[in-house]
């Protein structure tokens, strides 16, 4: 898969010394929905800005479909649609005229096919005459998302879409984001929603502090998820994995304890065969514990070890 | 070229141009026919005439440019100032678009709303007084001519204005002073010899002059300096815009 997104070194850094981004470096993949996910404060919304446009960088380069978003900034941009954070909106304006604007902002000749085609996707149609400020909050929502989709991005980013929105218009979201990606649409979304990552990206990306931490394809952090640990506390601290139990998963954890390591997922998980090799050695148990890696305990451990 | 966005940016503010224009016209016709019944009926009836010219008369390029370069500043202001104040600026700074073709978009806009006043006055103007225009196409090249720099005035004031007060301020405290000073009332020749040469300085000088008379067909000061002194004018805006844009100054984080 081609890169359509490559983030090289991007630092941001404000006048009063503050260090918004610190050298971030990113490619997004062509196609893929990738969560950038971080608590509030992350830099989130700063890397979205710069690659849009709307900041400047302090460094570093980035580039949209094979264009340098600065030298070559036209061809880059006419690639992105952008649903802001904030819902930003004239208010007075009708739905329909909001746009038709974006489109032609972006420099792509009247459709109103294509405007009819975008309003019913977000079942904005029937209120395609009603001035914004007539509008719920969540339907101020969909004519954000239906300015960007107005110009055809082949790369959308969704800062927060799912701040302040009913079940039913994320689920209403959902099933957009599914169709643009069905379509070849690269979607970049952030939240600091581990359940929205995890629901629809193909990729998470963990960012803390100006920094990206981690990127991983959401299948395999599922896995580490499926992962569960045993810590087992004997009778008898040991110093080493004893002999007899060379063939179980086992790790020497703190304070004589052993671990064991198995996945949840599997047919066998091999509890029963090794608590009878632990009584036929003779051991005895004095606790056991058992935990599971969450995406929220990667998440968290990830964010505190930066801190 | 990215001329679709400027049509964009254009179609959008004429639409909430004549949304409101009721209310955009109304006012500067109201304050200017009460300008032609004080002025020109009341004190003018007292006063001869100025170059030849009665007073009424006199007066009326002088209230086109008064209400015109309001007009343009406080329009391409607000058209600018409205998307960062809501937000909606997110949208310009993220589109395929050059800093020519935005300000292109929106001082267009908002010149030709200045244009309708401003010929709308002229028309009024005929109501309460026997006037005639010499050089009609001129007329109408000053016009478009100050309406077109001013626009670009206001576009840098929006800009610059950080609230709602500050986008008050430079109309109220620079162009009506300047105007006022500027000869629409009297002839620049009226003045004591010293203040003759001050407002020389004034820009407005120019515009007013220049504009009586392709009415008239006599000027203070010759045609081709009010033509020069356009021209530089609109340079000097337009350089700002470029440097503005190029350094994102109150646009970009």
């Amino acid at each position: 898969m081609n890169d359509i997104v490559i983030v090289d070194g991007v630092r941001k850094s404000y006048d009063n010394g503050f260090e918004a981004l610190k050298a971030v470096s990113l490619n997004i993949r062509e196609g893929e929905i990738l969560a950038l996910l971080g608590p509030n404060g992350a830099g989130k919304t700063t890397l979205i800005s710069i690659i849009c446009g709307i900041a400047n960088a302090s460094a570093g380069k980035i580039s949209v479909g094979g264009h340098d978003t600065l030298r070559d900034y036209r061809a880059a941009r006419r690639l992105i649609g952008l649903v802001p954070q904030e819902i930003s909106l004239e208010p007075f304006e009708k739905v329909i005229n909001t746009v038709r604007f974006s489109r032609g902002l972006f420099g792509f000749p009247k459709d109103e096919a294509h405007i009819e085609k975008v309003l019913r996707q977000l079942s904005l149609w029937d209120k395609k005459d009603s001035r914004i400020n007539e509008l719920s909050g969540g339907m101020k929502r969909r004519v954000l998302i239906a300015k960007a989709l107005s110009h055809e991005p082949r790369v959308l980013f969704l800062d927060e879409p799912s701040a302040g929105v009913d079940v039913e218009l994320r689920k209403d979201m959902w099933r957009v984001v599914d169709g643009l990606k069905r379509d070849g649409v690269t979607i970049i979304l952030t939240t600091h929603y581990i359940e929205e990552a995890e629901a629809i990206a193909d990729r998470v990306a963990i960012i803390a502090h100006g920094e990206i931490l981690l990127v991983e394809e959401k299948a395999a952090l599922m896995q580490r998820m499926g992962q569960k640990q045993m810590v087992i506390e004997l009778q008898v601290p040991v110093t080493e994995v004893p002999e007899a139990l060379h063939r179980h998963s086992l790790e020497m954890g703190p304070e004589g304890t052993l671990i064991f390591s198995y996945d949840t997922r599997g047919e066998r998980t091999g509890i029963t065969k090794l608590l009878s090799d632990l009584s036929a050695a003779g051991m005895v148990l004095r606790d056991v514990q058992t935990r599971q890696s969450s995406l929220e305990d990667i998440f968290v451990d990830l964010v505190r070890k930066d801190a | 070229m990215n001329l679709n966005a400027v049509r964009a940016i254009y179609i959008f503010e004429m639409t909430r141009t004549f949304r409101t224009l009721l209310q955009s016209v109304v006012s500067p016709v109201l304050s200017t026919s009460l300008y032609f019944v004080v002025f020109g009926a009341a004190i003018g009836s007292r006063i001869d005439t100025v170059e030849g010219i009665s007073y009424g008369a006199f007066i009326v390029p002088g209230l086109i440019m008064l209400s015109v370069l309001v007009q343009s500043v406080s329009n391409a202001s607000f058209g600018i100032y409205m998307p960062k104040f809501i937000g909606t600026i997110y949208e310009l700074l993220s589109a395929p678009a050059s800093f020519i073709e935005i300000t292109a978009g929106y001082v267009l806009a908002a010149a030709t709303k200045s244009l309708i006043i401003g010929v709308i006055i002229l028309f009024t103007s005929f109501l309460f007084v026997d006037i005639s225009v010499q050089h009609p196409f001129w007329m109408l090249a000053f016009l478009v001519m100050t309406c077109l720099s001013f626009s670009l005035f206001g576009f840098i004031i929006g800009i610059w204005a950080k609230n709602f007060e500050q986008l008050q301020l430079v109309p109220l405290l620079i162009v009506t002073p300047l105007v006022f000073l500027g000869g629409s009332f009297y002839s620049i020749s009226m003045l004591p010899a010293g203040w003759q040469t001050v407002a020389m300085f004034n820009p407005v000088v120019y515009l007013v002059s220049g504009f009586r008379w392709s009415f008239f067909g006599s000027a203070e000061v010759a045609l081709g300096w009010s033509l020069l002194a356009i021209a530089a004018f609109t340079l000097a805006c337009v350089a700002v815009i470029g440097w503005i844009f190029h350094t994102g100054y109150r646009l970009r984080k």
